[in-house]
């Protein structure tokens, strides 16, 4: 319907001596006026004066009256002078009352704090307020879980479970699936250049090891930090922009024990329990590896008996107590930092999620040379 | 339908997850009047609106927009139809990432082939029309309420719509913002010719611009016409208790 329209000619160019005269017909519309745009403007681009004859215009939308306007600056760039003639006079009042100054393009707003020195000042303010507010906020934090130590009947249970259920029992299928195969890898992985020196075996020590000292405290953390620390930055990050935080500030209740307090509780609490299971699920993973190259399962589990140590299993579990907090406390302070406009609780979710991953793996390298000085 | 008239809906029936709301509506909107769908919270104002423009699916009936049925339409004769009208939800929805020109100018760069130094003119030029000279730079955040509902009539007019459909358009504004928000509507009918179909509840909007409403009650149309004479002479108990609990709250 456009192309059927856009194909009716509306312009008609007569260049004369004196003047250059555009005849304007039938409907100016989008369709009509982007087919003869380039044409009108490039007719006046040279002319010295320019009279627009809309005697035949039926009708004439906002693209007529943008192609009037442009025809205007084309031809008052070199001076010369626009004359639009009959036009009818339901659309003549409209075209006169255009105030032709304001139609050029404004610049944008200052956005700027005024040059570069100004802004890192800003920056420096701004991220000296962030490191208070976090800094209170672990305060708080640490504040409320003492408290509700001392008053555990203060604990909202029904609201405490549905958040862990979501955090912990909703995760499992995940924090499986993601162990399990990271066990396989790591098998498959050292499976064959071991099987050259003929100490295969050993495959069983590494995938133990691995698995329950690092990487399923890390893996697990990394997905809630995907899957739960988003969502609680996400629903946090909501409530702070439908404006439910400031009626539980406005009500008296501290947001971070009333928000805050039950998720780092239900973080610190699913943590090691998932933990736990990814530890198995990844040893499981490994072994299927092993068993799918030989290796009866009674070898395999002997062998497993001797590598592994509850010590093993303390190191990463006393990890992942420290891992759960870290998660659920940036997804929550993220979300209480929450900003204004449309993307404000997208920009929350994002920054928990990398500042979770972050905290994780700096957590992991303390712990990795604290356990070393210790001999853990 | 005739020529007179723009919207016809014909014994619309519709709701939410097979609840229905509204019952066999019936109503014609003549081109080039201000036209408002009138009730209390919860009515079926924004859900008739909705099925109007083809937002939610009608559970049976038709909604003719010039001629063609939006209800069953689909595809490209859905998107013709849709291209008829522009629509004003009730928050604005302008697009917070964009500034206001480019709000106004991203239905011509999806639907025109207008080069894109005529798509900012024109955009520019329909800010002018709502009021907004020198804000075309601005994003969403940085204006204030009123103004945004102004871009956001704008945006609607895009495309030169004759047809114009407004969500409680007057909701969460200051009674100097609303007055100014209803002249505007009166100066773009009376100067473009564009018809208005508006949900709404308040009362000094209603006078000041309707030329004729219908009221909803109880999933149907309780009264038609001209809001003056229904007010003078209201047809029943609904009818007189939205107008004159209204105006005598209104003198308190």
């Amino acid at each position: 319907m456009t192309a059927d329209r856009a194909a009716q000619p509306v312009l008609r160019v007569e260049s004369g001596e004196k003047e250059t005269v555009l005849h304007l017909a039938g409907r100016l519309d989008d369709a009509t006026v982007a087919a003869c745009w380039d044409e009108a403007l490039g007719a006046v681009s040279a002319a010295r004066d320019v009279r627009v004859d809309c005697a035949g215009v039926d009708y004439c939308g906002g693209a007529g009256f943008a192609l009037l306007v442009a025809l205007e600056e084309a031809a008052g760039r070199h001076g010369a002078r626009v004359r639009v003639e009959g036009l009818a006079a339901r659309f003549r009042e409209l075209y006169d009352g255009l105030e032709r100054e304001k139609l050029r393009a404004a610049p944008e707003p200052e956005r700027g704090h005024g040059g570069w020195v100004a802004d890192v000042g800003y920056i420096t303010s701004e991220r000296a307020g962030d490191w208070r507010a976090e800094a209170e906020f672990v305060g708080e934090v640490g504040a409320g879980l003492v408290s509700l130590a001392r008053h555990p009947r203060t604990l909202r249970l029904r609201e405490w479970w549905r958040i862990v259920e979501k955090a912990g029992s909703n995760a499992l299928p995940i924090v499986g699936l993601v162990s399990f195969l990271t066990g396989v890898i790591i098998a498959f992985q050292a499976a064959m250049p071991m099987r050259q020196f003929g100490v295969d075996i050993f495959v069983v020590n590494l995938v133990a090891l691995a698995i329950t000292r690092e990487l399923g405290p890390i893996m697990t953390a990394i997905v809630l930090a995907g899957r739960t620390g988003s969502a609680f930055a996400a629903e946090i990050g909501t409530m702070k922009v439908n404006e439910e935080v400031a009626a539980l500030t406005t009500m008296g209740l501290s947001p971070v024990r009333f928000l805050a307090v039950p998720r780092v509780l239900a973080g610190i609490a699913v943590t090691p329990l998932l933990t736990v299971y990814s530890m198995a699920a990844g040893i499981a993973g490994g072994l299927v590896v092993l068993m799918l190259i030989d290796f009866p399962l009674a070898t395999l589990m002997n062998q497993l008996s001797g590598a592994l140590e509850l010590q093993d299993i303390a190191a990463g579990l006393i990890k992942s107590f420290f891992f759960g907090a870290v998660v659920a406390g940036v997804g929550c302070l993220r979300g209480l930092r929450t900003g204004a406009g449309p993307a404000a609780v997208g920009d929350s979710t994002t920054r928990s999620v990398v500042t979770s991953i972050f905290l994780i793996v700096v957590l992991d390298a303390i712990f990795a040379v604290v356990y070393y000085n210790i001999d853990f | 339908m005739d020529a007179d008239h723009i919207v016809e809906v014909r014994g619309l029936t519709a709701g939410y997850a097979g609840q229905a709301v509204l019952h066999d509506i019936n109503f014609r909107v003549r081109r080039g009047e201000i036209f408002m769908i009138l009730g209390g919270s919860g009515s079926g104002k924004s859900t008739l609106l909705k099925n109007m423009i083809g937002l939610y699916p009608a559970m049976s009936g038709e909604v003719f927009i010039g001629g063609d049925d939006i209800v069953g339409a689909r595809g490209a004769a859905r998107e013709k139809i849709l291209r008829k009208f522009g629509v004003m939800y009730q928050g604005g929805a302008l697009f917070g990432s964009m500034s206001l020109e480019g709000n106004v100018a991203l239905p011509l760069e999806e639907w025109t082939r207008l080069p894109a130094a005529a798509r900012a003119l024109l955009a520019r030029l329909k800010l002018q029309q709502v009021g907004l000279d020198g804000f075309a730079g601005y994003l969403p955040s940085e204006i204030s309420g009123g103004m945004q509902k102004r871009a956001a009539v704008a945006r609607a007019m895009a495309l030169d719509p004759a047809l114009l459909f407004l969500d409680e358009p007057s909701s969460g504004l200051d009674p100097v913002t609303s007055a100014e928000l209803d002249e505007l509507i009166r100066s773009l009918s009376r100067n473009l010719g564009i018809t208005f179909v508006i949900a709404s509840h308040e009362l000094s909007s209603i006078f000041a611009i309707a030329d004729r409403v219908i009221m909803l009650d109880g999933g149907g149309i309780v009264a038609e016409g001209d809001p003056r004479e229904l007010r003078d002479r209201p047809t029943n108990d609904y009818v007189r208790a939205f107008f004159h609990h209204g105006k005598e709250r209104a003198a308190a």
